[in-house]
């Protein structure tokens, strides 16, 4: 590991801690100005957890160690998470573990805890919550791996760099499982990001919320974690779409030039994701929960098909 | 170039139509279905065209337009007179699993593809590719017939068998003779005709449309 | 070439003449009288045949040879002989009031549409336009097994139309299969479709592409030959359809899907090194020919029973042509024509029992000898015909298959001989009652007419105790087209 390697990584990292709740904070502006609100500023987010971070933890007295810890593990989790994704360059040191499998298994792991952890004060909300994310979990995590799978089809392989690198060099073409994939990919997102219209982020207390139910029982440094890791899980997962879909302006080696130009590039791309979130969830309304798997079956038909399509037509 | 553009055009509208397919197999609003079924014309249409216009086959020409005459612009048509005078309009069918009618259908794409690979292998048309897609759509009608139990869902399935088939002809090779075309688009008109005639008995008798009615006749 | 013509603007004219006046008192006369010129043109081309030998005409598109010059002649007549059958019958339908002038309409002009149909799908040359002239047939006769409204013969006429479609799509499938096997051989357009070409170039096709076309085509084609288990629209049809229907779907429809079947069985043959679409064939039949056997004696609808008996009797013939070889077609021929001539005979008594009975239900017709002493020996004559008794032409047909897979398919000689004798024990125990014994029986005030009945029982039995030499020759000639 050369020092430049290092030096491109800690710049990714450092961009993706930063950039996470400004993305957040975009969307979110761009909601309110959707609907017609006054928005909340850009860095809301960044004040929120700073806010968050002096104020004292209480807990619970039935808490274990686990519930101590979760916060730490889902955090560590959507931060490697959004380092291997190859958001600014494809050649970065931690490329290697850059598998797409490895990320699903990332987001799997950061699930587990968050669940454990709702469960594990015992509250009635957190163990709906859990309910319902793993819920959510099971029939997402299938879909999310057929659209990797389409894409490591397509280049013939399942490392996220090699990936990127080749769909992004590839001649411009009509690619139908691509358009499918992306689908799914989309669908898959705005479930495991609890946004509308599987969940609503901007909710609390209500009866069908999923997210927020799991978070109910933290606060002070361990919330802060947990909302730092919500942005950083919808920083990756929209780095990976883009990555996916729109791989054009990530730079290729070392290269200093193409490097700095791939932040900008990056920063756009997010800005317009962002406000098509938004965008989307001003238009769409909140699904009953029993719709859900319903929502997400076609997702994975969608992935499953790009698959099919991508075997059979080669195209 | 051109041709290659062609191909992935052709394989563009395939995947439009399985996804259709699969989209029709799901579809619990019978207005919604007939809109699905004049879109999968299209998309036939949109492939027959494009066909056409990468290999030079003039017919193809005319029988994408006796498809799009048939199945974009009169059978929908006489679907939309049929439900209305009908007033099932806003029919919902309740009874389907959607995600197991899936999995269902994907376990059927994978069978139509497996049958169909060998044998696409020996076509010289540009669409090969798609003849696993055309038999995938046929299987997924046929799927749709057996699981519905409304009248006129049935009878959607039905047609939406024939595009599937139509798609076959056009990706196996291209087209078939145009006799055999016109006699073909001549029967489905008339078994449309036929049809409607029967769904008007059927209702003055059991006044409904549900196939259940139906389901007297048994060996005993 | 004039007589082919002429056998395709007869009934096509019939039909328009009867969509004006089909309602008219003199309508079934000018049915029987349009059926008459089509057995006359059918004939004619029988005659042109025998002395000229095969032909194609009209650009290749129609051919005719001693396969299907012999099934235009049967179902010329069987049409004929059921025209003349239906004039009464169906008046007595209608001073029931059972048929209003609006469905008497319906019913002549769909009837020589039907025989149009079939008549086509006969004499193409192009596996296309046998197709779609196998799907009109089937169109033509739906609203006719619908045409009492009942809630039974709708249930029944929905199976047919949704079942049979279903089935004549995977047959569809079949054909652009074999479109795209004869493409890449023929050249595209043109000739790939038509039958002679195929013939002549048969060993070329892609054995790959033929296997997957024949099952297409024997699962499509064999749904509306009524093979088991894709039979289940023909019991219905057959038993809530009126009886005139019943007889020409018995008597022909099946016959001609058994013609298409064998058609592409030829190809397939041809093209595959193996037997397989031989053991197909010979796999649907023998299924068919026991489970309709056991299926009988559950039956207490008369026509229903004897429907079933006809998906038996497709079955021994299925089997028959699938084993192949000279005697085997031979006796299959023998069998299609016996049985069409018996079974449409059948179900002409039948109607007149069920017409007097004012059900078809078995166990309240009684004692026909009573009432009508013609009737009820007419049925019970067929069904001991059908039964396969010596000397009718059915036992003679059914000796040459049983002894030819005694040869041939040792295995399945068992299997045929307990699904005869089941049928046996269960239609001749049904129909017994209904014949002999005292009757509830009133008087009908139309006299049926009885002749078709006795002269198709009488060919059926001169073919079993003498087969006239030319006719044997040309069974032999057809069956040798047959391989």
């Amino acid at each position: 590991m050369n020092l430049e390697g290092f030096l491109a990584q800690l710049a990714a990292l450092a961009t993706a801690l930063v950039l996470a709740p400004l993305l957040t904070g975009w969307v979110n502006q761009w909601r309110a100005w959707l609907q017609n609100r006054s928005a909340p500023p850009l860095t809301q987010p960044l004040r929120v957890l700073h806010k968050l971070f002096r104020k004292e933890t209480v807990m619970a007295h039935e808490a274990s160690p686990l519930y101590r810890a979760a916060p730490y593990i889902v955090f560590a989790c959507m931060l490697l998470a959004a380092a291997i994704i190859p958001t600014l360059a494809t050649t970065l040191p931690l490329a290697r573990a850059a598998d797409a499998i490895a990320l699903v298994g990332l987001f799997a792991l950061a699930r587990l805890f968050i669940s454990l952890a709702a469960m594990d004060v015992g509250t009635p909300f957190g163990g709906l919550g859990a309910r319902r994310e793993m819920l959510v979990g099971f029939l997402a995590e299938p879909a999310f791996l057929m659209v990797l799978f389409t894409a490591s089809l397509i280049s013939d392989s399942t490392s996220l760099a090699t990936i990127v690198s080749s769909l992004g060099q590839r001649e411009l073409a009509i690619l139908p499982s691509l358009a499918f994939a992306g689908v799914a990919f989309t669908m898959v997102s705005l479930a495991e990001n609890a946004r509308v219209p599987v969940d609503n982020p901007a909710t609390h207390l209500e009866l069908t919320m999923i997210h927020e139910a799991l978070l109910l029982e933290y606060s002070g440094r361990h919330l802060a974690l947990m909302e730092w890791a919500a942005s950083l899980k919808l920083f990756a997962y929209s780095c990976a779409g883009l990555a996916l879909f729109f791989p054009w302006g990530v730079a290729q080696a070392n290269d200093r030039m193409a490097l700095a130009f791939a932040l900008p590039v990056l920063v756009a791309k997010l800005a317009v994701g962002g406000i098509g979130l938004a965008l989307v969830e001003t238009i769409l309304a909140k699904m009953r929960i029993f719709r859900v798997p319903e929502f997400l079956a076609t997702a994975f038909l969608l992935g499953v098909l790009a698959l099919l399509v991508q075997l059979l037509l080669g195209a | 170039m051109m041709y290659t553009l062609a191909i992935q055009l052709v394989n563009l509208f395939a995947a439009g139509m399985l996804l259709l397919a699969f989209a029709m197999l799901a579809q619990r609003r019978i207005l919604t279905l007939i809109h699905l079924y004049a879109l999968q014309g299209l998309a036939l249409t949109a492939s027959t065209v494009t066909v056409a216009w990468a290999t030079g086959q003039a017919h193809l020409y005319e029988s994408a337009a006796i498809t799009f005459a048939l199945k974009v612009v009169v059978l929908p048509w006489i679907l939309h007179r049929l439900i209305r005078r009908l007033n099932v309009k806003w029919d919902v069918e309740t009874l389907i699993n959607i995600p197991s009618m899936m999995l269902v259908g994907i376990v059927l794409v994978v069978f139509a593809f497996n049958l169909a690979l060998p044998i696409s292998e020996f076509s010289r048309s540009i669409a090969r590719g798609t003849l696993g897609i055309a038999l995938a759509c046929v299987l997924m009608s046929f799927l749709m017939m057996i699981t519905r139990s409304k009248a006129v869902p049935q009878v959607i399935g039905f047609l939406s068998m024939e595009n599937g088939l139509f798609f076959a002809a056009t990706s196996a090779t291209y087209g078939m003779p145009m006799v055999v075309e016109l006699g073909i688009a001549l029967d489905v008109l008339v078994g449309m005709v036929i049809l409607g005639v029967f769904l008007f008995q059927i209702r003055e008798r059991f006044d409904s449309l549900d196939i259940r009615h139906l389901e007297k006749l048994k060996d005993d | 070439m004039d007589a082919l013509a002429m056998l395709l603007a007869v009934p096509l004219a019939g039909a328009a003449c009867l969509w004006l006046v089909g309602e008219r008192e003199a309508a079934p006369e000018i049915n029987a009288a349009a059926s008459f010129l089509t057995l006359a043109a059918a004939a004619w081309l029988t005659a042109e045949v025998v002395s000229d030998g095969p032909f194609a005409a009209f650009h290749e598109q129609f051919f005719v040879d001693p396969l299907n010059v012999f099934l235009v002649a049967l179902t010329a007549f069987v049409g004929f002989t059921t025209s003349l059958f239906s004039a009464p019958y169906m008046r007595n339908e209608r001073d029931k009031g059972r048929m209003t002038p609006a469905r008497l309409r319906l019913y002549h002009g769909m009837y020589q549409l039907f025989m149009l149909t079939m008549l086509l799908a006969l004499t193409s040359n192009n596996m296309g336009i046998l197709w779609v002239a196998m799907e009109a047939a089937t169109l033509t006769t739906v609203l006719l097994v619908s045409v009492y409204r009942t809630p039974a013969s709708l249930e029944a006429a929905w199976k047919y139309f949704i079942l049979c479609g279903v089935g004549i799509a995977q047959a569809l499938f079949g054909t652009i299969l074999l479109y795209f096997a004869a493409e890449r051989v023929l050249g595209a357009q043109g000739h790939a479709l038509l039958w002679t070409h195929l013939d002549l170039v048969k060993h070329q096709l892609e054995p790959a592409i033929m296997s997957l076309a024949f099952v297409f085509l024997l699962v499509g084609y064999g749904t509306k030959v009524g093979l088991v288990p894709l039979h289940n629209w023909l019991p219905d049809a057959h038993a809530e359809g009126p009886t005139p229907i019943s007889a020409v779907l018995s008597g022909l429809l099946l016959n001609v899907a058994l013609y298409a079947v064998i058609r592409c069985k030829v190809l397939a043959e041809g093209a595959l090194a193996s037997h397989f679409a031989a053991h197909m064939m010979m796999a649907f039949g023998l299924v068919s020919t026991v489970t309709a056997a056991f299926f009988l004696s559950r039956q207490r609808d008369i026509k229903r029973m004897f429907a079933y008996s006809s998906i038996e009797h497709m079955g021994i013939m299925t089997f028959a042509f699938g084993m192949g070889g000279p005697i085997a077609n031979f006796a299959g021929l023998l069998h299609m024509t016996v049985h069409s001539l018996v079974k449409s005979a059948i179900f002409f008594a039948v109607g007149h029992a069920a017409q007097k009975a004012g059900t078809q239900v078995m166990d309240e017709i009684r004692g026909l000898l009573r009432v009508s002493p013609r009737v009820g020996w007419g049925l019970m004559i067929g069904t001991l015909a059908i039964l396969g008794m010596p000397p009718f032409g059915v036992f003679t047909s059914e000796f040459l298959i049983l002894t030819t897979a005694m040869r041939e398919q040792p295995w399945a000689t068992p299997l045929l001989l307990l699904a005869l004798g089941v049928a046996f024990a269960a239609i001749f125990g049904r129909v017994q009652p209904m014949v002999f014994g005292e009757t509830t029986l009133g008087r009908l005030p139309y006299q049926p007419a009885l002749a078709p009945v006795f002269v198709h029982l009488a060919l059926a039995l001169m073919l079993g105790l003498y087969i006239p030499p030319y006719l044997a020759a040309w069974y032999r000639q057809a069956a040798r087209l047959l391989g």
